[in-house]
């Protein structure tokens, strides 16, 4: 029996300004959650709260169950603008999150080489974050999520700041990964394809305050969301989401420009 | 095949309006222009259009540098000089770097320092000099204080804004894998703000060396300050200007240092 993330009753406020309102949810164990939005809905402020980088204004979060014995960071965050260590070679960004871990330095030298070959990045080990391409940064990301072996996997748009020829590229080995590693996680994104693509389930809130309009389950097993088969219902429910978002949207638009 | 008109009308090519507002450093030009200043200088002294009790000729200010050097007179002032620089600096510097970082770090340490730094940072520190010799004396630790407070400060601002500016992005990617406090200071912080901290070192280096020189003409039998107004005073105009040629020998010397480590130690960036 696998274990549940409970979310209760979170409200947040940034001062006078309430950001999320009542939202509840279960992840379970294996299921990826994209949160999808309009501008400024609290995505990453409940990403945050996900994993204690925020403490909510009201409710709890709370793990139902037990978890992986053998992770090392249950909640892992991969971040949208990579936030890789400039002056560390990729490498060592990767071994930053096990060097307080009381490990031995060839056990940690073996996590490391393992989290980069399933990364594809034994080749650029010692390189340095600035001579590698936005999305090779952001493959060194994941990387340094792995190699704690997550329990909770928080992405926070993690293809949003890559041209589109490499999220697309980045998409299907991400997609592989996820499949292979069995990850349990929740996916912010302002991107409905990229969500269609990655999570078992999508939940869309409205605009600020942030609450849950509704969570949609995408009836295609991940992993076989490619091709022309299938290509069709994704679009229906493609558009079936946008057009619970886009209105939304415009408002959230309007709103930020008039300041 | 590029198209033309075929109806006999003259093509218009598109100007280019992207050039300009992009400098690049020309070393040889620099040497050139530096060369040729000298030369026009010697050439004008030679000339006789330059008095040599005003304005000694380059010729003449090397002659006295070399008599300076030869006699060990140099090197005394100098090695006066530079082991005040030292001292001030290092204290100076230390505690400006360590200040600096627990303003910071610490809400509490910003709040009781920031008030005092930018009261007393305005203060020219060489004012506080007949001070400092009231309470430390004549000797060496009031000139060493001098160039310690003159240090103390822009160090101090150019660490807690290195720390203000290390992104809190990478801080909170240290806090999403639970590294402890004092890792995220040496692994993140402290790297961060290295670029701001050695452009602190580079502005107070400078100070420390315009201090120096100006505590050593107010109070000093030694030291490359008491060379110069010493000179002076004797209107040896040559030996006035060699002293001059010292201090920024020695200011260029520092700032290659600097530049050297710059590029040793934010080769990242």
């Amino acid at each position: 029996m696998g274990f549940e993330l409970v979310v209760d009753a979170i409200d947040h406020r940034y001062g006078a300004l309430s950001v999320l309102e009542d939202v509840s949810f279960t992840l379970r164990q294996g299921e990826i959650l994209a949160i999808v939005g309009p501008s400024g809905c609290g995505k990453s402020t409940l990403l945050g709260i996900l994993g204690g980088l925020l403490a909510p204004t009201r409710g709890t979060v709370s793990v139902v169950g037990p978890m992986p014995p053998d992770t090392l960071n249950p909640f892992t965050y991969i971040f949208q603008d990579f936030a890789l260590l400039p002056w560390r070679s990729v490498a060592a960004n990767v071994r930053l999150p096990l060097e307080h871990h009381p490990l031995s330095r060839s056990r940690r030298g073996a996590l490391v080489a393992d989290a980069l070959a399933r990364t594809g990045l034994t080749d650029f080990a010692q390189a340095l974050p600035k001579q590698l391409s936005g999305g090779m940064r952001q493959r060194v990301g994941i990387a340094r999520s792995l190699v704690v072996n997550p329990a909770v996997l928080l992405m926070d748009e993690p293809l949003s700041s890559l041209d589109a020829q490499t999220r697309e590229l980045l998409m299907e080995d991400f997609e592989a990964i996820c499949a292979r590693e069995q990850t349990t996680g929740a996916y912010v994104t302002h991107n409905l394809e990229e969500a269609l693509h990655m999570a078992d389930r999508i939940m869309i809130l409205r605009r600020r305050p942030g609450r849950i309009r509704e969570i949609v389950s995408v009836p295609i097993p991940r992993g076989e969301r490619r091709g022309p088969a299938v290509a069709r219902d994704l679009h229906r429910l493609h558009e079936q989401l946008w057009s619970h978002i886009r209105a939304e949207a415009q408002i959230a638009d309007r709103e930020m420009t008039d300041g | 095949m590029v198209d033309v008109p075929v109806d006999g009308r003259a093509p218009t090519h598109v100007t280019f309006r992207g050039g300009g507002f992009a400098p690049v450093a020309r070393p040889w030009i620099s040497w050139l222009c530096f060369a040729g200043a000298i030369l026009l200088w010697q050439a004008a002294s030679q000339a006789g259009l330059a008095d040599p009790l005003f304005l000694p000729s380059p010729l003449a200010i090397a002659r006295s540098l070399n008599e300076l050097a030869m006699s060990g007179e140099l090197a005394r002032h100098f090695g006066a000089s530079l082991v005040r620089i030292g001292g001030g600096w290092v204290i100076g510097a230390a505690a400006g770097i360590l200040v600096g970082s627990l303003i910071g770090l610490f809400s509490l340490w910003r709040s009781a320092g920031l008030p005092f730094i930018s009261a007393l940072f305005p203060i020219p520190k060489i004012a506080l000099l007949p001070l400092l010799i009231l309470w430390l004396g004549i000797g060496e630790a009031s000139k060493v204080a001098t160039i310690a407070l003159g240090v103390f400060f822009p160090m101090a601002i150019s660490t807690y804004a290195g720390v203000d500016n290390v992104p809190r992005n990478l801080i909170r990617m240290a806090q999403s894998f639970n590294v402890p406090f004092l890792r995220i200071v040496a692994n993140v912080v402290i790297p961060g703000m290295l670029p701001s901290v050695l452009a602190g070192c580079r502005i107070s280096a400078s100070i420390a060396l315009i201090l120096v020189v100006a505590a050593e003409m107010i109070g000093a039998n030694v030291g490359i300050g008491t060379l110069v107004l010493t000179a002076g005073n004797l209107m040896q105009t040559d030996k006035l200007m060699a002293g001059i040629v010292a201090i920024s020998i020695l200011g260029l010397v520092i700032g290659a240092a600097i530049s050297w480590l710059e590029r040793t130690l934010l080769a990242w960036r």
